[in-house]
């Protein structure tokens, strides 16, 4: 019964690793062919700020709608689909790319409640369960934001992250269904890790669209076009870009902070002491503190919105660590047997 | 901390911050900059202190300072292998320690960052608090005089009367919980989101509170570990315990005096072989005791991981356990001269255990032992005598002996270990060097020449408890959940302001209707929240 369900598990990563493969392949060429259309119409971008200045009277671009820019910023040029103003090749695209990722969120999802339903406990408790649980709610994420707006030029850099961390997880992560260690028997698991998990897959969000962001910024500020980053012309403008990583982390930081409070109080119970300075503990510390810093600088009047968003990165890449080195390669209390 | 500069944020104000801003970018190159008096400089230094710069620096400052705590390892986590890393290193390792790298979170560096973010988060957020305090009483402010500067504008116009108009969009602000103030006939000015601010200040208020019951905590707290086999007593006075560390301001005398009988200890491994790293991994840890309060009434109470017992003013926590061999030695006549559960210390996952038994009273010479307890036992040539499984399938005694003085020098010594300073090895039978025992449950050796005999009768577990007080703790709790709900509060909050001005327009009779919106930060939804409040009530348009 248990090899079943643990096979059926595997069966449904690696389903599922193919078929996020193939939809971040469509968003790809989604975003190419979108970008091939636009070459045709000469220098989008330039268009796109008079369109949304002369919408309303207020300033440029504050107005621009997240997001769901594409009536404006197409603004009914070329477009050989009069209804979206996008070619119709891309659209379809795009339309398999989100079939594809809705069944591979799917397949994660299988993954993981069989995974819990094999292991008869909370499917947090190694590596790889954080990691395919990550990816879940990363996808999750990805596909709940979605239905609220249009979301298809990000999939592909969605999906990039997901597959790689999918990928690291069937490879370096495999672990065998098991049991607990004592301390790790609570359903503060369910609350604690739950949410540090969330927290990730929106920071994931967050980070991505910062890196974006700064991409989009330095291409608009260049007033370059065309050639290798002429699929960023499908992308929101710049402002916005770093608008939607903004509220990706207002969302996140509340919740790490509700993290390490639940991870302190848990603490106390399983080890006697609410902070011990444990290497964990040191990094989510530190993460706090740094994604504290981006928040402050970026409601600092005079700092560039470019070296908060630096600051967010940085955050990004102590999340990482805390979760790809600091488990493994530290000695603390939250080092797991077998990963 | 809190925020930027509180002349360019804490009040919504069009105007430009005043030239002398404290958080500036510093002087220019040929300015002449006026001369401070000490006054003058502390001024400046405050200035500098609390401005946002300086708290962004020691913000990222504390984040990067507080790193070499993961990677080196800490004397209060781990004093062992602290000392290791020292020995390992020795030309770094001295030089680290005098740095503070072994203890960082307590080193004056550390120290010194947080203390200055907590005096700038002081010094940035009791005059942002005198400032809201003045702001949540106050009206909002008077309408520019051109709104179409506002990042949100809309103009229409309406057939209606100019008092109407006012009317009616007074009501619709209302309803959208805006505070309404009418400062003449033509204009409306409305405020919202005052929470916003409230939430900020008492996240960073908060915060200090969480650092006061760190403090109160490390200042009043105590904890005491003991290792306590089964069928032993435990009584909370200060000599029962094996280590204890009151915080400076303990009265160490007034321990509440309870005792505590470990009556069963349930251990449980994993058997499954299957599962990297899994084999012999702990599954479950129950100590069974008798509790009895200071009030003499006995309980019993089941203390397991995640599960402590509450003592009253302290905590009970199961935070280890092992073997203790039973271990009777005799002297040449038969008479038991040392008889007791003897707890070995567990070095690995396998419960590898290490110990010594000391024999203090052994005629002519004092006797002792060391070596290993191992619950599965293996001897090997290459790793020597090491346990493969945490359970006592296979319990083995594998012990060297010595003789002479036990305490040369009457100084305190580890019950763990022998000091064989002043000790000589007992020669084997066979000619050896030195005497190699192996017991399991039963077997007794007698010991070569007159030095009489060692038997090991069998084994008890033994549970190690720390006991742990910090009062603290629910300050911090509380002051943490209060900065995550003034977090919350900041970051979802937008703070906007809207003004009406209702003028005629030229010839027609109608009336021009023109409401500006004003946000905090940039905020996408002014514009749709200027609409909302202009179309609020559609037919009217």
């Amino acid at each position: 019964m248990n090899d079943t369900l643990a096979q059926i598990s595997s069966y449904s990563v690696y389903s599922a690793i193919v078929v996020l493969f193939l939809a971040l392949g469509f968003y790809a060429l989604y975003l190419a062919r979108v970008a091939r259309a636009g070459e045709a119409e000469v220098e989008a971008a330039p268009e796109r700020e008079l369109v949304a200045a002369g919408g309303t009277t207020s300033s440029v671009g504050t107005d621009e709608p997240v997001g769901t820019d594409e009536p404006a910023s197409t603004g009914g040029h070329v477009g050989t689909d009069a209804a979206t103003q996008e070619p119709a090749r891309a659209r379809k695209a795009a339309g398999i790319a989100w079939t594809l990722t809705l069944l591979g969120t799917a397949l994660v999802v299988a993954a993981v409640v069989t995974r819990a339903v094999e292991v008869a406990r909370w499917p947090l408790g190694n590596m790889y369960e954080f990691a395919i649980v990550g990816a879940m709610f990363t996808l999750l994420a990805y596909v709940g934001w979605s239905s609220r707006r249009d979301l298809r030029w990000l999939g592909a850099f969605v999906l990039a992250p997901v597959l790689a961390v999918l990928g690291s997880a069937v490879t370096v992560w495999w672990t065998e269904g098991s049991a607990l260690m004592p301390s790790l028997r609570s359903y503060w698991i369910a609350i604690h890790v739950t949410v540090a998990t969330m927290t990730v897959a929106v920071f994931t969000l967050g980070a991505v669209i910062g890196a974006l962001y700064l991409l989009q910024d330095k291409r608009e500020t260049s007033g370059g076009g065309g050639g290798r980053t002429a699929f960023m012309s499908r992308l929101p403008s710049a402002r916005a870009l770093e608008r939607l990583s903004y509220s990706a982390h207002v969302v996140a930081f509340p919740m790490w902070t509700f993290t390490v409070i639940a991870g302190a109080i848990w603490a106390r119970q399983a080890w006697g002491s609410y902070w011990n300075w444990d290497p964990k503990e040191v990094w989510s510390f530190v993460i706090w503190v740094v994604y504290a810093a981006y928040l402050h600088a970026r409601a600092t009047t005079g700092w560039k919105r470019q070296n908060a968003m630096w600051i967010a990165l940085i955050g990004f890449g102590c999340v990482i660590l805390n979760f790809a080195v600091v488990n493994v390669f530290f000695v603390g209390q939250h080092s797991y047997s077998g990963l | 901390m809190s925020a930027t500069d509180e002349r360019t944020r804490a009040d919504l104000s069009t105007q430009p911050a005043p030239p002398d801003g404290g958080d500036g970018s510093g002087s220019g190159g040929g300015v002449t900059l006026p001369r401070l008096g000490p006054g003058g400089w502390l001024r400046y230094a405050w200035r500098q202190l609390t401005s946002m710069r300086t708290a962004l620096f020691l913000l990222l400052l504390l984040a990067v300072a507080a790193i070499p705590g993961s990677t080196f390892p800490q004397r209060s986590i781990d004093a062992a292998r602290t000392a290791q890393w020292i020995t390992d290193h020795p030309t770094a390792g001295p030089v680290l320690d005098r740095l503070g790298f072994f203890e960082v979170y307590a080193s004056p560096w550390f120290a010194a960052i947080y203390l200055l973010l907590f005096v700038s988060l002081i010094g940035c957020v009791l005059p942002r608090s005198r400032i809201h305090w003045h702001q949540l009483r106050a009206r909002p402010p008077r309408a520019p005089r051109r709104l179409e500067r506002l990042a949100a504008h809309r103009e229409v116009e309406t057939d209606e009367t100019p008092e109407a108009v006012l009317e009616r969009l007074r009501t619709t602000l209302r309803g959208r919980r805006y505070r309404v103030h009418a400062h003449d006939a033509s204009t409306l000015s409305a405020e919202k989101g005052y929470l916003k601010e409230s939430g900020n200040l008492v996240f960073h208020l908060a915060l200090i509170g969480v650092l006061v019951g760190v403090a109160w905590g490390h200042l009043l707290g105590w904890k005491g570990d003991v290792i306590l086999p089964v069928g032993q007593t435990f009584a909370n006075t200060l000599s029962r315990y094996d280590t204890f560390s009151p915080g400076p301001w303990v009265d160490v005398s007034g321990l509440d005096p309870f005792t505590l009988r470990l009556d069963r200890m349930h251990v449980e491994f994993e058997s499954d072989t299957t599962g990297r790293g899994q084999f012999g991994a702990p599954r479950d840890f129950d100590a069974t005791t008798t509790f009895t309060d200071a009030a003499g009434q006995a309980r019993e109470e089941s203390i397991r991981v995640n599960h402590p017992l509450e003592t009253g003013h302290g905590t009970v926590f199961l935070l280890g356990n092992g073997y203790a061999p039973h271990v009777t030695v005799r002297d040449a006549d038969g008479t038991v001269i040392y008889s007791d559960a003897t707890p070995f210390l567990p070095q690995d996952n396998f419960y590898t255990s290490v110990g010594a038994v000391k024999v203090p009273g052994a005629d002519p010479d004092q006797l002792g032992f060391a070596g290993f307890f191992l619950p599965t036992g293996v001897i090997d040539d290459q790793r020597g005598p090491h346990s493969v499984f945490p359970d006592t399938l296979d319990p083995q005694l594998a012990l060297t002996a010595f003789e002479g003085q036990l305490f040369p020098s009457g100084a305190p010594q580890s019950v763990y270990t022998l000091d064989t300073e002043a000790m000589t090895p007992v020669p084997g039978k066979d000619g050896a060097d030195q005497l190699r025992i192996l017991l399991r449950p039963g077997q007794t050796y007698d010991l070569p020449g007159a030095r009489g005999s060692i038997t090991f009768d069998g084994v008890e577990r033994f549970a190690g408890l720390s006991i742990r007080s910090d009062p603290g703790k629910t300050l911090t709790l509380v002051s943490s959940l209060l900065a995550l709900a003034g977090l919350v509060l900041n970051l979802v909050v937008r703070r906007r302001r809207v003004f009406v001005r209702v003028s005629a327009a030229e010839g027609t009779g109608r009336t021009v209707v023109s409401v500006g919106g004003l946000a905090k930060d940039d905020d996408e939804g002014m514009d749709d929240e200027v609409d909302a409040v202009l179309t609020a009530d559609e037919g009217h348009r």
